[in-house]
């Protein structure tokens, strides 16, 4: 378990140190914000209408972004083989960057939610229950990512390939999260994303520990 | 069994899974079963076209389903020739299983696109649109997608053997999407029909319907099986060729 935890505290650490790069997803995120009034017309109805689901492909965009950086810079400096020979299972690694990775590109935009309701002419209770299912469905897009990220690890050329695998695996997770909004605080669709994020966090590091082990080889 | 009875079984199985064994024995596989699926089609598309009533409400259009349901029958049934191979390849490390999964996805792909396809054709004069968010049809566009994406993949690797590995990850990940096109028509009950042929009372059509679409079902997939040979049989010629082509360069670079 030690080992578990100074992994994500070496992972978060890299990734302020290195500077800003959280930040920057943030910025691309609220930036999505921006750029939508001005294609659809800034009609403050028809954006609140809609300011969920734009929430939403706002944040998928910018978990697609962040991807590749999962284990990329492990796969360069080599870390990653020294993590096939650690103490604790190559799973459990995945697992603990998995979860740094969360707190670095998924937490700061559920804080930056606030910005982005204003900008599309949200109310308060729409805002809150976007915040919640996004708080509820990220768990599971970075736990795609992850098998993503992993898959494509070996591949020079990957940066494309990663989104296009994982988006349609994806699609639930949207139907869900957007549905959630909709539906209510407690309706079965919020349950249905929990599953499905419980399931994914659960599953996708043996199945990227695994691309991780085939990739080295 | 005995051993060694045992042994023999495992030689006689390997041996037919051997690729240059495969190239062998598949080799006049190919001319029958073409011919067959060639046959059956002729029987079928009369059978569709001449000897089947039309349907009481969509008159005619009603013959689409003979190409319909079985391409989206093959659209299924390829995937989980896909997820069997990937099964070979991780487990056995078997080399004709990546071929036989590589092979597969391209087809795959065009059995899923007609399907999609045709239900727009049959779509647009029966419900009155080409397309609609339909828990069925959202599933299948979903299984394209995942089709598209294994393709990419393959062709991102040069090493064919590990991006075999890394593929048939993918591939065993995105096989949940099958069961959910399975049962979409049980848990959204929205446009497209639920299932009327595999039910627990038997099926929901009459035997001149039934025939038609069967021998189309079967024809359809013997043709798959044709192409899939032939595929497998190329890209394990198209490796040797490769293999051949570096033996050449190195020799050429010794001299």
């Amino acid at each position: 378990m030690r080992a578990f935890t100074a992994l994500i505290a070496r992972d978060l650490r890299l990734s302020l140190r290195i500077g800003g790069e959280a930040l920057t997803l943030v910025l691309f995120f609220v930036m999505i914000g921006v750029i939508v009034p001005f294609a659809i017309g800034p009609d403050k109805g028809q954006l609140a209408r809609l300011a969920p689901g734009i929430v939403w492909i706002a944040a998928f965009l910018s978990m697609l972004l962040g991807l590749d950086r999962l284990f990329r810079n492990d796969d360069d400096d080599g870390s990653l083989l020294l993590f096939r020979h650690a103490a604790i299972p190559l799973e459990a690694i995945v697992a603990a960057k998995t979860i740094a990775h969360w707190l670095l590109t998924a937490l700061p935009l559920l804080v930056a939610t606030p910005v982005l309701a204003i900008l599309l002419a949200m109310d308060f209770e729409s805002w809150w229950r976007t915040t919640f299912s996004l708080l509820l469905g990220t768990p599971a897009l970075v736990a795609f990512g992850a098998l993503g990220a992993a898959v494509t690890v070996s591949l020079r050329r990957g940066g494309l390939i990663a989104p296009v695998l994982i988006l349609p695996l994806c699609v639930p997770v949207l139907i869900f999260g957007v549905g959630a909004i909709s539906g209510g605080s407690s309706g079965p669709a919020l349950l249905f994303l929990a599953a499905i994020s419980l399931v994914v966090s659960t599953f996708a590091p043996f199945a990227a520990a695994l691309a991780l082990r085939v990739a080295g080889d | 069994m005995t051993l060694d009875a045992a042994a023999k079984k495992s030689n006689w199985f390997s041996r037919l899974a051997h690729p240059g064994q495969f190239l062998s024995w598949s080799r006049p596989l190919v001319l029958p079963l073409a011919v067959l699926s060639a046959l059956l089609f002729a029987i079928g598309l009369w059978l569709s076209f001449f000897a089947s009533p039309e349907d009481y409400q969509m008159g005619d259009m009603v013959r689409v389903m003979y190409v319909h349901v079985p391409n989206a029958w093959l659209s299924q049934f390829v995937y989980g020739v896909m997820a069997v191979s990937a099964l070979g390849t991780l487990v056995w490390r078997h080399p004709l299983a990546d071929v036989a999964g590589k092979a597969a996805a391209p087809l795959g792909a065009v059995f899923t696109a007609l399907a999609l396809y045709t239900g727009a054709l049959w779509g647009r004069p029966t419900w009155g649109t080409f397309w609609e968010w339909d828990g069925r049809m959202t599933s299948t566009l979903v299984l394209l997608l995942i089709y598209l994406g294994i393709i990419a993949l393959w062709r991102a690797f040069d090493d064919q053997l590990r991006a075999a590995r890394i593929v048939a990850i993918v591939t065993l990940v995105g096989a949940i999407n099958i069961p959910v096109i399975k049962f979409s028509v049980d848990w959204w009950n929205t446009l497209h029909q639920p299932a009327s042929i595999f039910t627990a009372k038997g099926p929901r059509m009459p035997l001149s319907i039934l025939t038609p679409l069967l021998i189309m079902a079967i024809a359809f997939t013997l043709l798959f099986l044709t192409l899939h040979i032939v595929s497998m049989r190329t890209e394990i010629f198209r490796r040797r060729a490769e293999t051949l082509s570096r033996q050449a360069a190195l020799s050429a670079e010794a001299n």
